[in-house]
């Protein structure tokens, strides 16, 4: 298999000006968006070398995470050898494979340094957290030089957060100028845009943001920080992928998915695979176009894996710690 | 098996089968299946096979019942039935629970069993018909602890013979049997003969549990036994199925004065508007059509969407089709499985051919399609008119026609361009605009922004030709009860209505000033066509003449009622007080009424009339508080169970009680915002004659209530067979009974033919009266931000 990070994005979406009649009548039934999410799940379903290797994909597309406030460079380099070594040698024997690697890591500002090191030569880049994360709520100007200290310090990714108060109040002209200076801060770096779908409440909010900050020149679009009360929903999912379909048809760019957040198990790793297969294809299931940020999901896939090559149900303890 | 590095290329679903073995061990062990007749299985007689359409491989072999096992069946349920039906509530309510039960415990037998005889994905019958089946036991179980408190005087009818189709073998069961069941009724069952299997295991089931002999009885067969069950002495036909089957059921069972529900087929209005979620509705159309094959009585088979969306909703419905998987029904991941076997599989094709043929455009999914075994691939037809055969055919098969409207009004046009009325679907984010077309579309049942969504205590069946009668919810358990028969009072014929001049004798003295009655037609008094009147006599003396009304009349007064279309939207209030307004000025001329009654010879004159005044009272009195419920069945989602009028009603009325059986009866269908045809008694119809101008004070809108004189039963004929009344009453002869109930298959209205009765006494009014002159339509109505 080739290195993940080779994996080339498509063109880079450069963004649009603001356009509110792309979204301002935007129509979302809740529950019918919630009959789509439950039934994804029943309708499809992945077995055997199919569910090891949908697995696999998933630890392609991981974002393996620390971002807590006990973080230390020792931490972050554990987890850094974890993502460069995901899976203990006699499951990739069993599996067939000789090279696997996570989407990518993805820590705090402070910590992106330690993580380019840790990384260095794997082809994994780093991903760092930035603009106030998770509130949001610094300064714009300061969060804009987070951009910046993070990028130079070698962060290939950012994951910027929005103001929540600009969607709650409908001032869409100032979410857009927000994500558009912190666009141009990012550079070279890919932008992912985490729209804390757990504060916006309604899909209809979700589905408006998730179009201000695609027209503002997001990479991708991320529902959650992980610390709001509601993280990545599977119905928030729908209504945000729906959204950068409709992006790509009215623009022509593919524009990616990361959910975050809660999502701790295998199972959650097919479901939100099968998401995206489903509503969008193939395309999305590759890490220049999805990924899934999570910190413990990991473990659980490795479970599962251990058991599909052995035939025997793993336990923890047997494997590497992130 | 591929390895994981080329899956990881393709990143395909793979094969994911449901294991089938614990199944086709209990069919291998079973081999052949005799009927389940009171409590034990019979030796297999002459049989057929039941085939699994997916690989054409014999499932089992299956007996073929003949009229005596029929006969034996039904003897069965009649010896079990006052026993059962005696049975304290709460014991029958055990025995559904144990039924529901043991439905749960074997759910995965029962959702793989159904998936190899019938073809549909294990993903429905597992997550649908098997949960929908255990959830109707437990709703009728609750049915069947209440009975006495929630349905006081009511009883069970005896005997129920039901035949059930093929689409939902083992879920139309439960639909039949729970409500039979917790009534006190016992059951004749004939399961569809291409899907036996499930109803054979449920008998297993039934057994295992230890149901009392009798009480559930299953014989299989093709439409032969089907028909020797409809000439079975049962008290009640239930049927689902085809029209064409519907229609031959009310023919043979005319005149039989037995109970009789119709849930027949449908080609039903899927509407989008422009503000809906497109998606959503897109999603819609995936649990409508492409449901169960398409094989769906109520399948939302018209797509109608606003003509501004209609790009993006084609391009999303296309890109969706694009991603239905077709194939093993036993695969978790198929969304279409096969087509229940090559009859019908042949007759999807014909009329798909024929619409294409027509000029529609196909869209079809580009899907591989497995090389043996019934499958179809789905599909939606584009440039389809509705004049083309797929747009008024229920093609019972995955395949919709789209097409696009301009307006509200334009779309409830092409909604109701249709001889049915089973379901209906509305999507708009907009609840003004869906509601109002929920009220105006013709169907029993409406979802908004959802679609073919059931449980089991809401109520299921159909507006015009998808039949009549409800399953599921109180307004089903009625269908399986019934209060006290009324006693019959004969009474006397009316004779041969005469049109020649009667010479009397020469009267002494001042003429008096001669009084004119015409047909009441359109709130107008309209000369008969025919230029005829007949002779009114009393005790054989002339008292006045009638008009001798013929089917021209009939058919002018029919349209008359149908241009009062006011009346049926003006509120509950307004209409009590035109109720309330007829009975004062009744009361006003209350003694030239009992005079006149009196003339005639009618016994007890005085008494009718206040009789009548106060029966005015009592409708207007329920015209705005006999309204409907709100069922309890989703999370988050407001049932409304709605009586609504038919619209136009027929009725003739008995020979008996001139006055006062003519306003029970009229009056009734009036309260509740019918607009009705009257036929009063021929015998002395100037009673009926004489409250024109009552009505004409009384603020009664012009239309809404006609009265043609005349012959009854030739009058009664012509109002049967008339394909834009909507329902048919008719009090009089059993022969009359049998040829209105014949003669109303034309389209399937739904009737109710009674001898006279006591006008006098508490026959004479009532709920049931009310509940005759509606039918329910429930509207689905689901909320959540």
């Amino acid at each position: 298999m080739r290195p993940e990070a080779s994996l080339t994005n498509s063109d880079r979406n450069p963004g649009v000006s603001l356009q509110t009649d792309w979204f301002d009548q935007v129509a979302v039934n809740t529950q019918a968006a919630e009959r789509r999410a439950a039934t994804l799940t029943t309708r499809r379903t992945v077995k055997k070398a199919y569910q090891a290797a949908w697995l696999v994909n998933a630890i392609r597309c991981i974002d393996l995470t620390t971002l807590a406030g006990d973080d230390t460079v020792d931490r972050v380099r554990r987890l850094c050898a974890k993502a460069m070594r995901p899976l203990a040698d006699p499951i990739m024997a069993g599996l067939g494979l000789d090279r696997l690697t996570t989407g990518a890591v993805c820590v705090y500002p402070t910590m992106v340094a330690a993580a380019a090191k840790a990384l260095r030569g794997s082809g994994i880049p780093v991903a760092s957290v930035a603009t106030g994360f998770p509130a949001g709520l610094m300064p714009l100007d300061l969060r804009l030089a987070e951009i910046r200290f993070a990028v130079d310090q070698g962060a290939d990714e950012i994951d910027i957060v929005i103001t929540r108060a600009h969607v709650l109040d409908g001032n869409w002209t100032a979410l857009y100028d927000e994500v558009a200076a912190m666009r141009e801060a990012c550079g070279a770096a890919h932008m992912k845009a985490i729209l804390a779908t757990g504060d916006l409440k309604t899909l209809r909010n979700v589905y408006k943001a998730s179009m201000v900050a695609m027209q503002a020149g997001a990479d991708f679009i991320k529902t959650s920080t992980g610390k709001e009360g509601v993280n990545a929903t599977l119905p928030v999912s729908l209504v945000m992928v729906r959204a950068l379909r409709d992006y790509g048809d009215r623009t022509g760019y593919k524009i990616g998915f990361k959910p975050a957040g809660g999502m701790k198990s295998a199972k959650d790793a097919l479901a939100w695979q099968i998401l995206m297969k489903e509503e969008l294809g193939n395309d999305w299931l590759r890490p220049d176009l999805f990924r899934l940020g999570a910190s413990s999901m990991l473990a659980d896939i490795e479970r599962q894996l251990d058991h599909h090559v052995t035939g025997r149900y793993a336990a923890s303890f047997r494997h590497s710690l992130a | 098996m591929p390895t994981v590095t080329e899956i990881l290329e393709t990143m395909d679903y793979g094969p994911a089968p449901e294991a089938n073995g614990e199944v086709t061990g209990w069919l291998k062990e079973r081999g052949s299946f005799g009927h389940y007749i009171d409590g034990t299985f019979t030796k297999a007689g002459k049989s057929f096979e039941s085939v699994n359409p997916a690989t054409g491989e014999v499932l089992a072999k299956v007996s073929q019942g003949t009229t005596a096992d029929v006969a034996a069946a039904v003897k069965a349920a009649r010896a079990a039935q006052p026993g059962w039906a005696k049975l304290p509530g709460h014991e029958r309510a055990k025995w559904l629970y144990a039924l529901a039960r043991h439905v749960q415990k074997r759910e995965r037998f029962l959702a793989v069993l159904e998936t190899l005889d019938n073809g549909k994905p294990i993903r429905e019958s597992r997550d649908i018909d098997v949960p929908l089946v255990a959830r109707h036991f437990y709703h009728h179980a609750g049915w069947a602890e209440m009975l006495e408190e929630e349905f006081p005087g009511q009883g069970a009818l005896g005997v129920c013979g039901q035949i059930i189709p093929w689409n939902f073998p083992l879920l139309m069961l439960a639909w039949k049997i729970a409500p039979a069941l917790a009534a006190g009724n016992t059951v004749v069952l004939k399961p569809a003969e291409q899907t036996p299997l499930t109803a054979l295991a449920f008998a297993e089931i039934c057994a295992e549990v230890g149901l009392p002999k009798g009480v559930v009885n299953i014989v299989t067969g093709d439409g032969a036994t089907g028909a020797a069950l409809v000439e079975a002495e049962v008290d009640k036909i239930a049927f689902t199925g085809s029209t064409e089957i519907g229609r031959a059921i009310r023919k043979a069972t005319a005149g039989r004065d037995m109970k009789l529900t119709l849930e027949l087929g449908g080609k039903s209005p899927f509407v989008v508007f422009a503000d809906a979620d497109l998606d959503a509705a897109v999603e819609g159309v995936v649990d409508a059509i492409w449901f169960n094959q398409g094989q769906v009585c109520c399948a939302g088979s018209r797509i109608l969407v606003a003509e501004t969306v209609a790009g993006t909703f084609q391009k999303r419905l296309t890109a969706r089709l694009a991603k239905l998987r077709v194939g093993d029904p036993l695969d978790k991941s198929t969304d279409v499985g096969a087509i229940v076997d090559a009859t019908q599989l042949a007759r999807i094709r014909d009329l798909v051919a024929q619409g294409e043929a027509q000029g529609a455009t196909l869209h079809q999914a580009e899907v591989q399609l497995p090389a043996k075994g019934c499958f179809f691939a789905p599909g939606f037809f584009t440039n389809v008119a509705p004049a083309n055969v797929v747009s008024e055919v229920e093609i019972f098969g995955p395949v919709a026609t789209l097409t696009t409207f301009r307006t509200p009004d334009e779309a409830v046009e092409l909604a109701n361009n249709t001889r049915y009325g089973l379901a209906a679907s509305i999507w708009s984010e907009n609840i003004s605009l869906a509601l109002d077309i929920a009220a105006k579309v013709k169907a029993g049942v409406v979802w908004v922004n959802s679609t073919n969504v059931f449980d089991a205590g809401a109520g299921f069946g159909g507006y015009r030709e998808s039949g009549f009668g409800r399953e599921g919810g109180r307004e089903g358990m009625r269908d399986y009860l019934s209060a006290p028969r009324p006693k019959a009072q004969p009474e006397a014929e009316a004779g041969r209505l005469d049109a020649a001049p009667h010479p009397g004798t020469p009267s002494k003295g001042a003429a008096p000033i001669d009084r004119t009655v015409k047909l009441y037609i359109g709130g107008a008094q309209k000369r008969p066509d025919s230029g005829y009147s007949y002779a009114v006599l009393a005790k054989g003396r002339e008292i006045g003449l009638a008009g001798l009304g013929n089917r021209k009349d009939i058919r002018n007064a029919v349209e008359a009622a149908h241009a009062a279309k006011g009346w049926g939207k003006a509120t509950g209030h307004n209409r009590a007080q035109v109720l309330y307004y007829l009975a004062e000025n009744l009361s006003a001329r209350a003694a030239e009424f009992a005079a006149r009654l009196k003339e005639a010879g009618v016994p007890k004159p005085a008494e009718e009339v206040a009789l009548s005044i106060r029966r005015a009272f009592y409708y207007a009195a329920q015209a705005d508080k006999f309204d409907g419920a709100v069922h309890a069945t989703k999370t988050a989602n407001v049932t409304l169970a709605m009586p609504e009028p038919f619209g136009v009603m027929g009725i003739a009325c008995p020979d008996a009680a001139p006055l006062l059986g003519f306003l029970s009866l009229a009056l009734p269908a009036i309260a509740m915002g019918n607009a009705v045809v009257a036929i009063p008694a021929p015998s002395m119809p100037l009673a009926a004659t004489d409250l024109y101008q009552v009505l004409d004070t009384s603020d009664l809108p012009g239309g809404t209530l006609n009265i043609v004189t005349g012959a009854k039963d030739e009058l009664a004929k012509t109002l049967a067979q008339h394909d834009d009344v909507a329902a048919m009453w008719y009090c009089g002869s059993p022969e009359g009974r049998a040829m209105v109930e014949t003669e109303s298959t034309g389209n399937l209205k739904s009737t109710w033919c009674f001898p006279n009765r006591d006008w006098h006494g508490p026959d004479g009014q009532g709920r049931e009266f009310l509940l005759r002159a509606t039918q329910t339509k429930n509207i689905w109505v689901p909320y959540g931000e």
